[in-house]
């Protein structure tokens, strides 16, 4: 009997085989029909709901002994919900850990996209607060799930073109929504908006987990996520216009750091592997050092 | 140069060694005892159960130890340990009829069979602080009367028939059909809607005390009104019985302690339905009646549907909306999440409002 | 229950479900590769790779179809030993194992709701052998095109054109697994 949890004792990669199974159903079902939100039974895991349980979960049903583990929250390796997302997994899959997104096999994420580009073989699993991209224009389930349903996402277009109206575009800037094959509109997770044309074509699995809310969802590789727009106003990425004082990457998304109270004020890359490959090849930015 | 905070391993490790001698307090004071606070505090150890889904005085109490008291966090530890837990069988229905009471109320009717019984309720306590506990001293004890009913009385007044049992027998309340179809399992499956009553009182017995409460109260002020009277309030403890295959029978495997209670609601009936009086319904594990009360309520007024009753918009008849919040553990991560890092989201709405603001700003230039 | 039945099921249950899964969601993410799987020796007419699916994907909480030959007693003890899955008709069941021609007509399977596109089964096809040749494979996970030697097409361009809803498939053989989610469109070049 593998599958009890003895005091002290848990399972490989944290969950009981029963669990991951539903999961990994869940997933299938998510690979199949991409972009549609498929309702799981989630489970209470030993972290609280909104640090990512819906991640994890997917991430415990996908781990195998050999991976090697990259997990990061606003895009860096350091920060605290990272780490202990990490170490919970050294704990309890025993996998081995990367910071370098080129090693790493699967890459659990809070809010971003690495800046290095992803390749086959990789699984990207997103933490996920709210899946629903029809949320905040109606929050009932009972009526998105029928939106979804019709394919009526009217609503959506008119909440995005009185942006438009009222402010000249569109005031979304992270979250923005995209609309999977042609069917599903899927809610990217609180990605920025700079971030949303790496998820279309991207030659790695993309896997997408919220637990509270109880839904996993799922771009196969390859496949084409389109940011909504209108004719007359083009989806365009947004990111701060500086280069990173570290490194001085142009096109990398950019942590702003408020360096004194005078005002004065510092870029850095938001990706902190992608900064350290930069200084560690020799690149500087206006306040780096070479490494 | 600038550096970036860097050191999340061990600034974690720092917080949960503070974390630990926080919790210790003073350690002049003798360190709180498992049994001490299950004895104790068996109030706070009945709602750690109750909204933790998990009969076990033990560990509920550890987990109020270990949590500093914080009774959400609390919940949260069973709750994460239940999970893990195998399912090893499914019990039989309690029967509450069979019940051994410590306490048995009725507000409908002055007697009945079976009495009224107080039972171990602050209910007229006059709220004054009793400065003798802060002594350290202790009122002198008289022997605690054995509940009634169940096994402790001979056989034939075993069991104490229900209020509402009376009701039914003159057609004056809805009858409620005995089932055996399995009910859904909210924390196996995901919550679908709508959802029917077995899985809204699941969600209900577990939900937040502090938010059923509210919901309840609400209706009473008018907000889903559903002119509830208690019935009947029983509070003592049943058999649990599992069927044993290799047996062939069922077998008593112990007893837990539950609050019951059957609202009778006033109804005039509707466009599906004749006058006749409503039921409510609520159970909770251990001593929990004002969450037993709260819960019979809220049940109530969401069944307003099958009822032919209308919708006014009211909260507590709003399934989806009573469903979808009650649960504290969920309620509390998403609430408590938003403290952890949103540099990214943030810094794309700051770029954001920034361009909205300088186009914002050269227009109006231009219009002056 | 015949002794052969207590055989057959993963020997290290966690470990080798969570390598044959990657297996499976690569094999089902990328529609027309050709991964390989086991750890798993269920009776005749099972393959390894069919025995695995089971073992990866099936439980006492779905409900599973046996077609034509694999509905055995063999088979039968082997489930319920390892896996608890009720046995259920073509209608009912979450999975179905068969060959291809068992599996006929596949118009009783189900193809989930327009609301739960997800509440469809999952066929695991039994084939001789799996191979890069056959019908064109386009859409969600292929880059360009990929080749399968599908047993036909228009089943499959009929379950195409019912996205989202549709049933999905595993086709195994020996040890090896290929899948075709609904999103594939299938055309004979």
């Amino acid at each position: 009997m593998t599958e009890i949890i003895e005091a002290g004792a848990y399972n490989f990669a944290y969950l009981d085989e029963q669990t991951k199974r539903m999961i990994r159903r869940a997933i299938l079902k998510g690979i199949a029909v991409p972009g549609y939100q498929v309702p799981f039974a989630s489970r209470e895991m030993p972290m609280p709901y909104g640090w990512g349980t819906g991640g994890v979960q997917v991430t415990a049903a996908c781990l195998v002994p050999e991976d090697r583990l990259k997990v990061i929250d606003q895009g860096a390796d350091d920060t605290t919900n990272a780490v202990s997302i990490r170490r919970f997994f050294q704990r309890t899959a025993g996998v081995s850990v990367t910071e370098a997104t080129t090693e790493a096999t699967v890459i659990q994420t809070r809010h971003r996209i690495p800046e290095t580009p992803l390749t086959e073989g990789q699984i990207l699993v997103y933490q996920v607060p709210i899946p629903e991209p029809l949320r905040f224009l109606e929050p009932r389930e009972t009526e998105t799930r029928k939106m979804h349903e019709l394919e009526e996402y009217g609503l959506m277009h008119v909440k995005l073109y009185e942006d438009i109206a009222r402010h000249g575009q569109i005031a979304t800037s992270y979250a923005y929504p995209v609309k999977v094959e042609g069917r599903y509109v899927m809610d990217p997770s609180p990605i920025p908006k700079f971030d949303n044309p790496k998820l279309s074509g991207n030659p790695a699995i993309q896997l997408f987990g919220a637990g509270r809310e109880q839904r996993i969802y799922a771009l196969p590789p390859w496949t084409e996520a389109v940011s909504l727009d209108f004719d007359d106003h083009p989806f365009e990425t947004s990111k701060a216009p500086h280069d990173c004082d570290l490194c001085g990457a142009r096109d990398s998304y950019l942590d702003e750091v408020i360096t004194d109270d005078q005002g004065g004020r510092m870029f850095v890359c938001s990706d902190t592997d992608f900064c350290a490959g930069r200084r560690a090849k020799g690149h500087t930015g206006r306040l780096g050092e070479a490494a | 140069m600038y550096v970036a905070v860097k050191g999340g391993e061990r600034a974690i490790d720092n917080a949960h060694q503070w974390l630990a001698e926080e919790r210790r307090g003073d350690p002049a004071m003798p360190a709180l005892s498992i049994p001490q606070i299950r004895e104790q505090m068996a109030l706070a150890v009945n709602r750690v159960m109750a909204e933790g889904s998990l009969y076990d005085r033990d560990l509920a109490a550890l987990a109020i130890k270990q949590a500093r008291g914080d009774l959400i966090e609390a919940v949260f530890l069973i709750r994460a340990y239940r999970t893990t837990l195998p399912r090893l069988a499914a019990s039989h229905p309690v029967d509450t009829a069979a019940m051994a009471v410590d306490r048995r109320i009725s507000a409908t009717f002055k007697d009945l069979p079976g009495g009224q019984i107080l039972g171990p309720t602050f209910d007229y306590t006059h709220r004054l602080l009793d400065f003798a506990l802060m002594a350290e001293g202790e009122t002198p004890r008289s022997a605690p009367p054995s509940p009634v009913g169940g096994e402790g009385r001979g056989e034939g007044e075993a069991r104490f028939p229900h209020v509402t049992s009376f009701l039914n027998r003159d057609g004056l309340i809805e009858s409620a059909e005995a089932s055996n179809a399995t009910p859904p399992d909210l924390t196996r499956e995901p919550m679908e809607l709508p959802a029917d009553r077995p899985l809204r009182l699941q969600a209900l017995t577990r939900g937040d005390e502090g938010f059923v409460l509210s919901m309840a109260y609400s209706t009473q002020r008018g907000y889903g009104r559903t002119h509830a009277f208690v019935g009947e309030l029983r509070i003592g403890t049943v058999a649990v019985e599992v069927d044993i295959p290799e047996l062939g029978f069922a077998v008593e495997i112990g007893e837990i302690e539950l609050t019951e209670c059957e609202t009778v609601n006033q109804f005039k009936g509707s466009k599906t339905e004749p006058p006749q009086f409503t039921r409510g319904y609520g159970l909770v594990m251990g001593q929990s009646e004002r969450k037993a009360i709260a819960m019979s309520l809220v049940d109530r007024a969401l069944r307003w549907q099958e009822l032919g009753e209308d919708f006014t918009g009211a909260p507590a008849q709003d399934e989806e909306f009573v469903l979808m919040h009650c649960d504290n553990i969920q309620a509390t991560g998403f609430l408590e999440h938003i403290k952890l890092p949103h540099y990214v989201d943030f810094q794309a709405e700051l770029e954001l409002v920034r361009k909205l603001r300088s186009e914002a700003m050269a227009l109006q230039e231009a219009a002056e | 229950m015949i002794a052969d039945a207590l055989e057959g099921g993963f020997t290290e249950a966690p470990v080798q479900s969570a390598r044959a899964f990657r297996e499976i969601l690569e094999a089902m993410a990328r529609p027309g590769t050709i991964r390989r799987v086991q750890g798993a020796a269920p009776p005749q007419p099972l393959s390894v790779a069919a025995g695995v699916a089971l073992l990866v994907l099936t439980d006492p909480t779905t409900r599973l179809h046996l077609a034509g030959q694999a509905d055995c007693p063999a088979v039968r003890d082997w489930v319920a030993f390892h896996i608890g899955a009720p046995v259920v008709g073509a209608e009912e069941a979450d999975f179905a194992v068969g060959t291809w021609a068992a599996l006929q007509p596949v118009s009783r399977f189900r193809i989930g709701q327009p609301d739960y596109p997800d509440r469809s089964a999952t066929l695991i096809v039994e084939c001789d052998r799996l191979v890069n040749h056959g019908p064109a494979l386009t859409g969600p996970g292929i880059e360009t095109v990929s080749w399968l030697n599908l047993p036909e097409t228009a089943t499959f361009r009929a379950n195409r054109s019912l996205f989202p809803l549709g049933f999905d498939c595993l086709f195994t053989a020996g040890q090896q697994i290929a899948g075709l989610p609904r999103s594939t469109r299938v055309e004979n070049l």
